[in-house]
């Protein structure tokens, strides 16, 4: 790791004005990514600045028919919510099948949101329930969120405080993990809420988490497996490596998607 | 550099570390508590859990500094008055282990499981251990004595 200076925050205005005020400065959550990429060097922050000394940044809870979830909230206890596992059992699922106990007990949703890894589990949960993503400065709809592969629509001395989801009526994500790393080779998250279907796809796409109109489509006129029978994905747009090619990972995302409406 | 004041194993500890100190360095090289092992250094195998404010957290993947005011309990804190505790006797019992090196991880784990789960499965164990690698046992015997350690820190025998 090359050196940078450390500060701790106590509030999200402190930490927005050091991060204002150190253009090469990182903000520090869960820490699951970000250290590992300090440690090989493939990262130089000048500061880090660490959001765990700010307090209610981890609250979870439902107001009317909309969850909210604070960014530094940890896998762990999205998994173990009551809340979430009342109003969206299949976001506390897709929790619980994030890297192994350890990791969730430290990474948080705001620190995978705001990385947006391709092959990361709650970008694919936010497209797909209509999420908002708040910031100290602003909302942003998950739909102009991710922009591309560890892209996001975030400016600069921006932090996430929360995200907040619709409640759905149905939603189900279904991951086919790499054995390794369990990170999704693809996860496919479908939901519907009123006659709204969202079909969005993580671990597969070239510029990460997408959604696929073709399969909304045909669910809308009939929300079940079967309607996805015979739907294809281009493979041209989406990733190929050791670990799957991309005409694999096109034939994974029929197949997830259709376990996902199975069980939603 | 600055200073870092936790409690380790029940005990006040403090030290200057630099920032980028990762906690299981300064465990081992500064408190010299050499029980917690780098394994991978990659955050996957495990070797190196200690609980941080009663939570499993790999301590290769966090920083010294974040854990100022924290309580850690490293694999040292576990036996009380020269007693094993009942996971560390149930690993000796059902041998639970061959070359040792992933043992003091895979003991925090455990703790962690049975604390957050009480009794659980064996299919229930199994996946719990996602993130602890051993590379000798299989993890049969570690499996095994995890059942039975668990049923003993649950008021079993």
């Amino acid at each position: 790791m090359y050196a940078f200076d450390y500060h701790r925050p106590s509030s999200v205005r402190q930490a927005a004005n050091m991060l204002k005020s150190n253009g090469e400065a990182k903000l520090l959550a869960g820490g699951q990514t970000l250290i590992p990429t300090l440690k090989q060097r493939l990262a130089a922050p000048e500061v880090l600045i660490d959001l765990n000394g700010v307090e209610g940044l981890d609250v979870i809870e439902l107001k009317g028919r909309t969850l909210h979830v604070g960014a530094m909230a940890r896998h762990a206890d999205v998994a173990n919510s009551e809340v979430v596992k009342e109003a969206i059992p299949a976001l506390a699922a897709l929790a619980e099948g994030i890297g192994d106990p350890h990791v969730r007990h430290c990474g948080t949703i705001g620190g995978s949101v705001a990385n947006n890894d391709p092959a990361a589990d709650y970008p694919a949960a936010l497209l797909a329930l209509g999420a908002t993503i708040h910031t100290n400065e602003r909302k942003i709809g998950a739909d102009e969120f991710f922009t591309g592969m560890f892209e996001t629509a975030l400016e600069d001395g921006e932090i996430i405080t929360k995200i907040t989801f619709p409640v759905p009526r149905r939603a189900a994500y279904s991951k086919f993990p790499n054995p390794a790393s369990r990170y999704a080779l693809v996860g496919v998250f479908v939901s519907k809420r009123g006659s709204e279907i969202r079909v969005a796809v993580t671990g597969a796409g070239a510029d990460g988490v997408f959604r696929l109109p073709g399969f909304e489509d045909a669910l809308s006129k009939r929300f079940a497996a079967k309607s996805l029978d015979g739907l294809t994905v281009d493979a041209d747009d989406l990733n190929g490596d050791i670990h799957a090619s991309a005409e694999y990972r096109a034939h994974l995302i029929g197949v997830m998607a259709k376990r996902a409406v199975a069980a939603a | 550099m600055p200073t870092v004041a936790m409690t380790v194993n029940a005990k006040s500890v403090s030290g200057e570390v630099e920032t980028r100190t990762l906690l299981v360095e300064f465990v081992r090289d500064q408190l010299r508590l050499t029980g917690t092992h780098v394994g991978c250094d990659t955050s996957q195998c495990g070797a190196c859990v200690v609980h941080v404010d009663g939570r499993a957290v790999k301590s290769c993947t966090m920083l010294a500094v974040q854990c100022d005011g924290a309580s850690v309990t490293t694999i040292e804190g576990l036996a009380a008055n020269g007693e094993l505790h009942p996971m560390q006797a149930a690993f000796r019992e059902h041998h639970g282990l061959q070359c040792g090196f992933c043992t003091p991880g895979m003991i925090m784990s455990a703790v962690d499981i049975v604390n957050r789960l009480g009794v659980p499965s064996e299919e229930t164990i199994r996946e719990e251990l996602e993130g602890n690698i051993c590379r000798c046992t299989g993890y049969h015997n570690i499996v095994k004595a995890i059942g039975a350690g668990a049923r003993v820190m649950n008021g079993g025998t």
